[in-house]
């Protein structure tokens, strides 16, 4: 077996659904990516975490209802995107509060929901689906949407760009200039709700989380101007979900008709460019440029 | 409002839940006069540049703004803001933001905007800070980023609030003088609050004093006086200078203020 077969093993560029895990992936990684940086600036990683935990109450209904699992995600992520902005909870220790209360809420709607689907599939298929992802069991026919996903949370985030760097810098700066505080924060919190759906129907919605915050933390770690931290962040987050859908594809080799789940490769990928991200940046910075004490 | 007024406050009241903040504020700003303005800590500063820049709404009076600074056009430099060290913004790009920040859109490098940027940094003497992140820089050098910030589209009017706050001596006298050459090169009015009116007493032209909800304004000599501000404050204060510096001390403090005190000693250090 050459080095080349070894990596990229029979079938994997002919295989459908490969084709499709890689589309998607890719449209889920990207999107993440550049969501996540303004998410982890504006200090809400853990609103995005609870959405998408929210959200996995409509990736199971979708599942029990038979419909497609992306808009499952996506109309219950939209509806509490835009409640938590209408909410408008200032207070940081509030805002926790609410937000893990909520999280409680959706995830325990997901168990009712997964538990009423096992009765009648009598499998725990969608149960891994929906909180951990399965990549190469997503449908073909969902291309088009997640593609249409994807394009639109980039658009709005476009849109919104100067805003959303001038009130992440200061809210206070931003408000002063007209530069329309809780607007930028409703477009960003439904830009958060497409990213955070698209990645629960690759990793899963437990740790779509990793994909948001990961590629997004490791940036910031490398860059010093916006550009380029979203392009570090894309590029991480791209990496490791293309390398981890092809060690789990490899996997199915290591230990024969059982490969392991993609998220766990994507997962673990985005961890080691966190770790080297932190290792490279504190290289970058000089002694002189650190934080002063 | 007179004519030539960059900025006219009138009648102003603010009140939060009920109790009032401010109740008949009113003074006037003249095109590139440097004012200070004075108060303790809560005697309504920060309330006060929020009204004028349109971000609460007054209960009742007005502030009218001279139309060449309409009031997206006001420079505005916010109380220490903390910045996150992994901010992506280098200085340059924070004062890139103040000239088109509230735009939709992706921006677009031109050789104009980079050339603004780059004269605002020269003007703040920040030109060796321009490709630090700004959230690694210590507090004086922020806040020359910050200024260059609020001045990059040259607004006729500039409110900083306790820019002088967290400065160590060395640092307040370099962003006093600063504040009073780009005022003069600008022909910018500036307001800033303070706490402390020392460091700025040799350079300012006019003095806004809150007490008591209400404003007292004019040339520092004609308002720092014991009847001028006794009269504000509603009780007997005096103006005592020493060593070159003046202190405002309440002789006999009313029932409210020693009650206060019995409760929590540092209220004192809150008058002025």
């Amino acid at each position: 077996m050459s080095l080349l077969e070894f990596i990229f093993p029979p079938g994997f560029l002919a295989n459908g659904p490969v084709h499709t895990a890689l589309i998607v992936g890719a449209g889920a990684a990207i999107v993440s990516a550049v969501v996540g940086v303004f998410t982890v600036l504006r200090g809400q990683s853990f609103a995005g975490h609870a959405l998408a935990d929210v959200s996995s109450a409509g990736g199971s209904a979708a599942f029990l209802l038979g419909i497609n699992p992306l808009l499952g995600f996506l109309g219950v992520a939209a509806l509490a995107a835009g409640g938590m902005e209408w909410a408008d909870v200032r207070d940081a220790r509030e805002r926790d509060l609410v937000t893990g209360v909520m999280l409680g809420v959706g995830l325990g709607l997901t168990a009712l929901l997964l538990y009423l689907d096992t009765l009648r599939g009598s499998t725990s298929g969608a149960a891994i689906a929906v909180l951990f992802g399965s990549m190469f069991t997503i449908p073909a026919s969902i291309v088009p949407l997640a593609l249409a996903v994807a394009g639109a949370a980039l658009v709005a985030i476009g849109a919104i760009y100067r805003p959303l760097l001038l009130s992440s810098l200061s809210a206070d700066l931003a408000q002063a200039q007209g530069a329309g505080v809780r607007r930028t924060g409703l477009v960003h919190a439904l830009a958060l709700a497409l990213a955070v759906s698209l990645a629960a129907m690759t990793v899963g919605a437990i740790l779509s989380t990793a994909l948001l915050i990961g590629p997004a933390a490791a940036a910031l770690r490398l860059a010093d101007r916006p550009g380029r931290a979203l392009a570090w962040a894309v590029l991480i987050g791209w990496a490791a979900t293309w390398g981890g859908i092809l060690l789990a594809y490899d996997s199915f080799y290591w230990t024969p008709g059982h490969g392991w789940p993609v998220s766990f490769f994507i997962v673990m990928l985005i961890f080691i460019a966190y770790l080297l991200a932190g290792l490279v940046g504190r290289w970058l910075t000089p002694r002189s440029l650190e934080r002063p004490a | 409002m007179t004519d030539a007024a960059v900025l006219s406050v009138h009648g102003l009241r603010v009140s939060f839940s009920g109790r009032p903040v401010l109740k008949d504020v009113q003074f006037e700003l003249a095109p590139g006069e440097f004012c200070a303005l004075i108060g303790a800590n809560g005697s309504g500063k920060t309330t006060l540049l929020k009204a004028i820049l349109g971000l609460l709404r007054p209960e009742a009076g007005e502030v009218r703004i001279d139309a060449g600074a309409s009031a997206a056009r006001i420079g505005y430099v916010p109380q220490k803001i903390s910045i996150d060290p992994y901010l992506p913004l280098r200085s340059r790009d924070v004062v890139a933001l103040g000239l088109d920040g509230a735009r939709w859109g992706w921006p677009l490098r031109s050789r104009v905007r980079d050339a603004r940027v780059q004269e605002m940094l020269e003007a703040v003497g920040a030109m060796d800070l321009a490709d630090r992140r700004v959230g690694q820089l210590s507090g004086g050098q922020q806040q020359r980023v910050l200024i260059a910030h609020a001045l990059v589209r040259h607004p006729r009017l500039l409110l900083l609030d306790e820019p002088l706050a967290n400065l160590d001596v060395r640092s307040t006298a370099e962003v006093v003088t600063l504040l009073r050459q780009l005022s003069l090169q600008y022909r910018t009015a500036v307001l800033l609050s303070a706490h402390d009116m020392n460091p700025l007493l040799p350079v300012i032209d006019r003095i806004v004093y809150l007490a008591n909800c209400c404003a007292v304004s004019g040339k520092a000599n004609d308002v720092i006086r014991t009847e001028v501000l006794s009269r504000l404050y509603g009780y007997h204060v005096d103006v005592v200078r020493v060593h070159g510096r003046v202190v405002v001390i309440a002789a006999h403090e009313p029932e409210e203020i020693r009650a206060a005190l019995a409760r929590d000693p540092v209220h004192t250090a809150e008058i002025p």
